[in-house]
């Protein structure tokens, strides 16, 4: 049996899947979902949450370029809270618990109101490839899906394995099954392939604890919410509980450490070192007498809870032996058990930048399987790979953001450029444009471009004129009245009596001034609407980093602008180690910029290469 | 990348002279001269045979196998007899097997940078080595060709970077089990760095002294005996000397090695109003090169009588002269005293160069100076309670300049620090 004919597929409706899916039919791509149970679209496989630092950058770029991960995190939001509150606005992170059913809702409302796409159950089997391309699907049931461009979102399903103490069993996540025939495919491309697990901690039940006795984290009194388009939660808002091992805790755990999957040699996978699991973190931090847990409700009318920085590859007895260790646990009642999964990953240096897979034009991998961890980094790429392949299969060229432009840039040229060795998480570190690169403007940052790529909808467009005209208007206000200090230091702002005149931005540069202690000044600031005028005080308090760092980014874009050609040999070039040359050879950079990047460069080498190309181009002229 | 070849010691005749081929086919081409090779890292001895089969001379013959050797290729190094005609022989059987070409100035070494065996800072101080003249020369370029600016960037880099993870740890894992409060910490890390920098640059004038070497102007009245000085340091005449005064005009130079500074004595006019447009002009270039030298000795015409004479600029060291005549003071004319100035200008130049200062190129001052104002602005936005964020800012600019001396920054670096120092993880 033949299907009809479609634009793009994308395999897979976990975060990566469904924001792909919704991009490339926002995009004008006839689109269509494969997954092998619908009711398990937008499932939050992990802990309940949605959003943090950098991850919460990562969600307002989404929403910025009209992506669901936003919109669904607030209908479904029942504990939002703004993380770095008190620290500079560049580094706050919005965050919020999600109530997992309403979360899942919301995703699959979201996907079911998107014109352009369908949803098909089924076990994708395997790769439609036709001269040299991915073109399409074959179900289990050997019925073919034939397409100009596939998304492979499929997670940790590679060769996945669970692990609970000397138990182990065969499956991508508790409760479903592996896809070892699609493995076997992307085998014979002879992808390079590292393998990596994660744990998750024990569910509790929680009627089964005793909250009574333990500290409460409630959410924050002004909600800071995803989408520019939310103004408010949709549901209730709850408290976590926070708790923490002790002493009793860590001798069960260490008692036990052989029978654990990961120290009894079981697993070969490397974990994340920000996310240890408990026996990790008490072998390496052998001094640390305790650590913190959050108890956190799964959601607004379910009785389990995700006991947040206990995940664990122990054996069930010993999990409840220590759970039970743990003040507000003695009780508690585990609904299931924690594991540690190991899955493979293709090494994401196979990619290029658009995440397409050279070794098989046509097919685009995001999320998880590029050996990321989080939701919001897999819906991320999921949302560049379902634009580039919706891109593709409209004859259109590949959208690249750059490290300048966008959290999701450096993600994406990250994983491509560096490549993984521990499931990689978005940290605003990560970011050399922090302090441009905000939560707060990233709709001044990507909604105009994503317009022009079609994939903002009118309801977000009128939004978005009518903030930026709001903005402008309060800019010339601010900018259009200028004050001698003494006028200045009349209304108590401390400021150098150096004649020079101020301008309402300067003002507000200053540390510590807020638009109401301008208020004396410029009475206009009163009727400005507070989210404008709260705007206004970022931009001025960040003008003159921002400014600095534009000039490195001109830097950077020479070097940016240095196209390395598709076929440069770098075999030719005598100096290159047999290392870098090997990286460069595998990674294949674009720019000079990306060359610079790679793990290991150096200057010389660099040197090298700039030289090559300049004589390449004499050559040829 | 070709195969390259040059003779690495002086040519002329000498008891033995070194040929060095290096490249992807360094090892074919001396193969092509000698038959086999010793093993790697070995030597022996063996005859150079040209294409025809006639004996060049019997060599030792050295291999080197990539990397370890200096430029980090295949090298081989054959030890001649030092003689015009074998070094000649030899350079045209190599050039005649067509494997290996002339190599350029300074191109060894360019290969030993580019395949990171020498870090930039390590060919600056290779030069200087190859340069030195005095024993304190030789010192610094030793010091700096054996890698102390990598050392010294390593360890300011190590506190550097622990700094930095110690800001990023509050904001990226605030909702972590990692500490507040850091300001102490990164408060006596920050201040400490700019001590080490400040130190540098602090030496950096001495050090680039006795890199380039030192001036001492001789100043003085007309006829108070310059000249005669100039002479005796030298220990020949250079300098035309007369009992007229104005007799020099030109600015002479001697070079010496003082205690192992380089150091320039410069005589020069007397510092005298005058009618003659020759003499005047003269003066007017004394003038301002005393004041551009590192030292300036002035000598008081001991014969004369009346006031001391004032030259109108600082001077570091006064003596009177021709103690031939008074019996008192010193004589370039005896000789008398010269001892004693020429230890007392040692000591002062001495005492501007520190034993630790590596800084000793512009580009060192450069970057150092670049470093040193981020942090300062690190500094500052501490002190006035700016955002954890702008901290880090400068920060990450004050790594990326020290990192210029000698490599690079990154981020994985500072993410590796607060992993391995906080327990990270809820």
């Amino acid at each position: 049996m033949k299907h009809d004919r479609f634009d793009v597929i994308v395999i897979g409706g976990g975060h990566a899947g469904a924001e792909a899916a919704h991009a490339a039919a926002r995009a004008g791509a006839r689109t269509a979902l494969v997954t092998m149970e619908r009711a398990k679209i937008g499932v939050m496989s992990c802990n309940p949450a949605i959003g943090g630092l950098g991850k919460g950058h990562l969600v307002r770029e989404i929403d910025a370029m009209g992506g669901i991960m936003g919109l669904a995190a607030d209908r479904s939001g029942i504990q939002f809270r703004l993380l770095n509150r008190r620290k500079g606005p560049a580094v706050r992170g919005p965050r919020t618990q999600s109530d997992r059913a309403l979360y899942k809702a919301a995703i699959q409302d979201l996907l079911a109101g998107q014109p352009n796409l369908s949803i098909l159950e089924g076990e994708v089997a395997d790769l439609i490839v036709e001269g040299g391309r991915a073109a399409g699907v074959r179900l289990a049931d050997g019925s073919d899906i034939p397409a100009a461009a596939v998304v492979l979102t499929t997670g940790t399903f590679l060769r996945g394995v669970i692990h609970i103490g000397d138990r182990k069993m065969e499956g991508g996540r508790m409760g479903d099954r592996p896809s070892q025939r699609l493995a076997e495919r992307l085998d014979a491309l002879t992808l390079p392939l590292g393998r990596l697990k994660t744990g998750t901690p024990p569910r509790l039940r929680s009627s089964s604890i005793a909250w009574d006795g333990l500290e409460l984290q409630p959410a924050d009194d002004e909600p800071t919410l995803f989408s520019f388009l939310s103004r408010a939660p949709s549901v209730r808002q709850i408290s976590c509980g926070i708790t923490h091992t002790n002493e009793k805790t860590h001798e069960i755990i260490t008692a036990n450490l052989s029978r654990s999957a990961m120290y009894g040699g079981h697993i070969e996978g490397v974990g994340p070192r920000y996310c240890p699991s408990i026996e990790d973190k008490v072998v390496r931090f052998a001094d640390k007498g305790s650590h913190q847990i959050f108890l956190e409700p799964e959601g607004l009318e379910s009785d389990v809870v995700y006991p947040n920085g206990i995940s664990t590859s122990l054996p069930e007895d010993v999990q409840a032996d220590y759970v039970h260790s743990i003040a507000g646990l003695e009780q508690a009642e585990i609904l299931q058990p924690g594991y540690a999964i190991e899955y493979d990953y293709v090494d994401p240096q196979a990619l290029d930048a658009s995440l397409e897979l050279p070794a098989l034009r046509g097919l685009f991998l995001a999320g998880q399987i590029n050996g990321t961890t989080g939701y919001e980094e897999a819906a991320a790429q999921g949302l560049m790979a379902g634009l580039n392949a919706a891109r593709q299969a409209r004859g259109e060229g590949p959208v690249i953001l750059g490290r300048s432009d966008a959290y999701i840039g450096v993600l994406i040229d990250d994983l491509v450029t560096r490549g993984v060795s521990e499931p990689y998480r978005m940290f605003t570190s990560r970011a050399e444009y922090r302090l441009t690169l905000r939560a707060d403007n990233a709709d001044q940052r990507l909604t105009a471009l994503a317009d022009g790529l079609g994939l903002i909808d009118e309801r977000r467009r009128a939004a978005f004129g009518a903030k930026m005209e709001r903005l402008e208007d309060g800019r010339a206000v601010l900018e259009s009245m200028r004050f001698t200090p003494r006028e200045v230091a009349e209304t108590g702002i401390h400021v150098n009596q150096d004649g020079q005149r101020r301008n309402g931005m300067d003002l507000l540069a200053f540390p510590g001034v807020t638009p109401a202690d301008l208020s004396p000044l410029i009475p206009a600031l009163d009727d400005m609407d507070p989210d404008i005028r709260e705007q206004l005080a970022i931009e001025a308090l960040y003008k003159t980093y921002v400014d600095r760092q534009s000039r490195d980014v001109e830097a950077l874009r020479r070097d940016e602008n240095q196209a390395i050609p598709d076929a440069f040999a770098y075999g030719e070039i005598g100096g290159l180690s047999n290392e870098l040359r090997g990286k460069l050879e595998r990674i294949r950079p674009r720019t000079l910029a990306q060359a610079g990047r790679i793990d290991g460069m150096t200057p010389a080498a660099l040197a090298l290469i700039l030289t090559r190309i300049r004589q390449d181009e004499r050559r040829r002229a | 990348m070709q195969t390259i070849f040059a003779l690495a010691t002086a040519r002329g005749k000498s008891g033995v002279a070194v040929l060095r081929i290096s490249g992807p086919e360094a090892h074919d081409v001396a193969r092509l001269l000698c038959g086999d090779l010793p093993g790697p890292g070995r030597f022996a001895l063996r005859d150079l045979r040209d294409a025809a089969g006639e004996v060049l001379d019997e060599a030792l013959v050295l291999r080197f196998d990539a990397p370890r050797s200096f430029t980090g290729e295949d090298t081989v190094e054959l030890q001649t007899h030092g003689s015009l005609a074998v070094i000649r022989a030899v350079e045209a059987a190599i050039a005649a097997t067509g494997l290996a070409r002339l190599a350029e100035p300074g191109e060894f070494t360019r290969r030993a940078l580019l395949n990171g065996n020498l870090d930039l800072a390590q060919v600056e101080g290779l030069s200087d080595l190859l340069a030195a003249e005095t024993e304190g020369q030789r010192r610094q370029a030793q010091s700096l060709f054996s890698g102390a600016m990598r050392a010294f960037v390593e360890e300011t880099r190590r506190d550097l970077l622990r700094a930095a993870a110690l800001i990023e740890a509050t904001i990226d894992f605030a909702d972590e089990d990692v500490p507040v409060d850091v300001s102490p910490e990164v408060g006596a890390l920050i201040a400490g760095v700019i001590a080490s920098i400040d130190g540098q640059l602090g030496g950096f004038a001495g050090a680039d002294r006795l890199r380039t070497g030192f001036e001492v102007a001789i100043v003085g009245p007309p006829n108070a005996g310059k000249s005669t000085l100039l002479n005796r340091i030298a220990g020949r005449d250079i300098a035309i000397t007369s009992e007229i005064a104005g007799t020099t005009r030109d600015i002479l130079e001697v070079r010496v090695d003082l205690d192992g500074l380089p150091v320039t004595f410069l005589d020069m006019a007397g510092l005298r109003e005058s009618e003659d447009r020759l003499e005047q002009i003269g003066v007017a270039r004394a003038r301002e090169r005393a004041e551009r030298a590192d030292l300036r000795i002035l000598l008081q015409d001991g014969a004369a009588g009346g006031d001391p004479f004032d030259p109108g600029l600082a001077v570091e060291l006064t003596y009177r002269t021709k103690s031939d005549l008074t019996g008192e003071g010193v004589s370039g004319l005896t000789g008398e005293g010269v001892d004693r100035i020429l230890s007392d200008v040692s000591a002062r130049l001495g005492e501007r160069v520190s034993d630790g200062t590596i800084a000793s190129h512009e580009r060192h001052r450069h970057a150092m100076a670049a470093a040193r104002r981020s942090l300062g602005l690190a500094e500052r936005a501490f002190a006035e309670g700016q955002g954890a964020e702008i901290i880090a800012y400068h920060l990450r600019d004050g790594l990326a300049a020290l990192d210029s001396l000698i490599g690079r920054v990154d981020v994985e670096a500072v993410l590796g620090e607060i992993f391995a120092q906080f327990c990270i993880g809820k």
